[in-house]
């Protein structure tokens, strides 16, 4: 009669172990390592208090990120359309998802995304917070087009997942909310600071001629007028992360920004991405129409459109831009050039 | 005489006793002032939703819309210590300016629109570098006073943009030897009395930046003004009517 009381005590004690084991594991803080450039420009980094990165987390994350069971038929993961060795991003005017199908809009690079201090994701700023940002796509049918239910059963079900999840989080039971929790982790370790503008900045290296000119057309105002709206030499983000009409057409088959405020005024605003890593993020703009850095350039240069919510930073548009000279275009483009970060490309901590 | 000593000493005592229980015992009142800054159009008041729409009348007689509004005020006067504070008005953020704690009654209340030299140091101050407020080196580096955008009705009927964008002033008519101009400026709004939690209105004709005492052309100077010396001083002088005390209470 005593031995089934045993048998019970015994498995009581284990039980109590295994819920003590998800109770007292704690993660270890992960050391962000923030450019020198950026401690010193910027305010500090957006990291919700209830989402701190922790080395457990931010490896579960990269795990996630390059793993195809998030999508529905298991071919694509987020690594897919945002490929580290392309800033992040495709090189393709559009996506394909996992049905074939294609999006209207551009794969964004990643990079420096704890410093969108407003925290709007996207070109058109329709998602709030990484987190909420990394559900989207996994359950959008024209991207990875899966049941998230079935995407978190399939971790569980995995022999490593819950217990990583166990280590990130104190929890092994999975669910949509924990998996982009560790996505947002990764993310945000993807810091890009490391180009040659950026070691010419603190002093490590000289721009070429060329370069140096290009800076000074980006920051004049009666020439490229870039920095009102891509940062500058004080804002190594290279952009303000807010929603401009920048000319591109007279009138919207996209609204962007107005689709997501539902205010009119922002119709044809789409996010300035940052100028950081453009050899690798072709073709360019929210749908992608640019194949090339001259075609951009030119578009400022003398392609303005104009419509009713185009930028008043936008100048001479009745002449369609600025004119800037041919120099001052090749100028510029090296200077664009030099915000290359190949460092960034190749960190082996954000390859799959 | 006897009483009279009497009468001395008691009220001595009373005074001495009086002033050792304030030093020793009462603490100084506290008070929390709030400057709320606003903005109007000839006393038309402004808020975000009369943005983006031509609806406003300068006094050359261009129309013309709001769509971006951001300025900086610095060392407010309530506090001693340097101070400074960015206003967007698009974004309702920094409008109201709360000071705890101060222990005055009084104040000579005044701030500076925009920095002064002293105080305008290249990218020293991470919030504003983190929003772009920054003037190009090659412009004598520092930061934007204001950045007033939006589009006028032009002379051919069409709606143009204007940046209207103060900074210190900087004439490059020899490169070589840079000359600058402080057109940062100190509003004065004279001697305030403050209550245990007192509000105070500052308002901001922004008629007054096309107004006076130049009338502003809209169709002459609408952009690249921040490297325009004479634009420069022309703006510094219109803001001198601009801001005005309203209601405190």
């Amino acid at each position: 009669m005593i031995k089934p009381y045993i048998y019970f005590f015994a498995f009581f004690l284990l039980t109590c172990c295994s819920s003590k084991e998800e109770e007292i594991y704690t993660p270890i803080p992960y050391n962000l390592e923030i450019p020198a450039l950026f401690a010193d420009k910027l305010i500090a980094p957006i990291i919700p208090t209830d989402n701190l990165l922790t080395e457990e987390g931010v490896l579960l994350g990269k795990k996630l990120f390059f793993d195809k069971k998030l999508s529905g038929d298991n071919t694509q993961a987020c690594s897919s359309c945002h490929n580290p060795k392309k800033a992040f991003t495709d090189q393709q005017q559009f996506s394909a998802g996992v049905q074939g199908e294609f999006g209207a809009r551009n794969a964004m690079p990643l990079f420096n995304l704890a410093w969108n201090f407003d925290e709007r994701f996207a070109w058109d700023g329709k998602e709030f917070g990484l987190e909420q940002q990394a559900l989207e796509p996994v359950s959008n049918p024209i991207e990875m087009h899966a049941n998230w239910n079935l995407v978190v059963q399939k971790l569980q079900e995995s022999t490593e997942y819950p217990s990583l999840f166990l280590r990130a989080f104190g929890a092994s039971e999975i669910d949509a909310k924990l998996v982009t929790k560790a996505i947002a982790q990764f993310e945000r370790t993807l810091i890009s600071g490391d180009s040659k503008f950026d070691k010419y900045l603190l002093g490590e290296t000289s721009l070429t001629q060329e370069e140096q000119n290009g800076f000074n057309v980006f920051m004049d105002e009666a020439k490229g007028d870039c920095f009102h709206c891509h940062g500058s030499n004080n804002n190594p983000l290279w952009t303000d992360n807010a929603f401009h009409n920048n000319g591109l057409d007279t009138t919207f088959q996209d609204l962007g920004f107005g689709t997501v405020t539902g205010d009119p005024n922002d119709n044809g605003k789409f996010k300035s991405p940052s100028i950081r890593n453009l050899a690798f993020t072709a073709p360019y703009m929210h749908d992608g129409r640019f194949a090339t850095l001259e075609e951009v350039i030119n578009h400022y240069s003398e392609g303005l459109q104009k419509s009713s919510t185009i930028d008043p930073l936008m100048k001479k548009v009745n002449e369609g831009g600025v004119h800037l000279s041919p120099k001052d275009k090749n100028d510029l483009k090296a200077f664009l050039l030099s915000l290359t970060d190949r460092e960034f490309i190749n960190n082996p901590n954000f390859q799959e | 005489m006897k009483k009279k000593y009497c009468l001395l000493i008691l009220t001595l005592l009373l005074v001495t006793g009086c002033n050792e229980e304030l030093d020793c015992c009462v603490q100084p009142e506290q008070f929390t002032v709030t400057l709320n800054f606003t903005h109007h159009w000839n006393g038309l008041k402004i808020t975000p939703q009369d943005f983006n729409e031509l609806k406003f009348t300068n006094e050359n007689g261009e129309r013309l819309s709001i769509e971006r509004l951001r300025y900086l005020v610095s060392n407010i006067s309530l506090i001693n210590s340097k101070n400074y504070h960015l206003i967007d008005v698009g974004e309702n953020y920094g409008t109201s300016i709360t000071f705890p704690e101060l222990t005055d009654e009084s104040y000579a209340l005044s701030f500076r629109f925009g920095f002064s030299d002293e105080d305008n140091t290249d990218g020293t101050y991470q919030d504003l570098n983190s929003v772009s407020f920054n003037v190009p080196e090659i412009l004598g580096g520092g930061y934007h006073f204001m950045q007033f955008d939006g589009k006028y009705v032009d002379n051919n009927n069409e709606a143009s943009g204007f940046n209207y964008h103060t900074i210190k002033a900087v004439d490059r008519t020899d490169p070589d030897n840079l000359k600058f101009e402080d057109t940062s400026f100190e509003v004065n709004l004279g001697t305030i009395v403050v209550a245990d939690t007192t509000e105070i209105e500052i308002k901001m004709n922004l008629a007054e930046w096309f107004k006076n005492p130049n009338t502003w052309n809209l169709n002459e100077l609408n952009t690249v003004l921040m490297p325009n010396f004479e634009a420069q001083k022309m703006m510094r002088a219109n803001g001198g009517s601009v801001f005005s005390l309203g209601v405190v209470n």
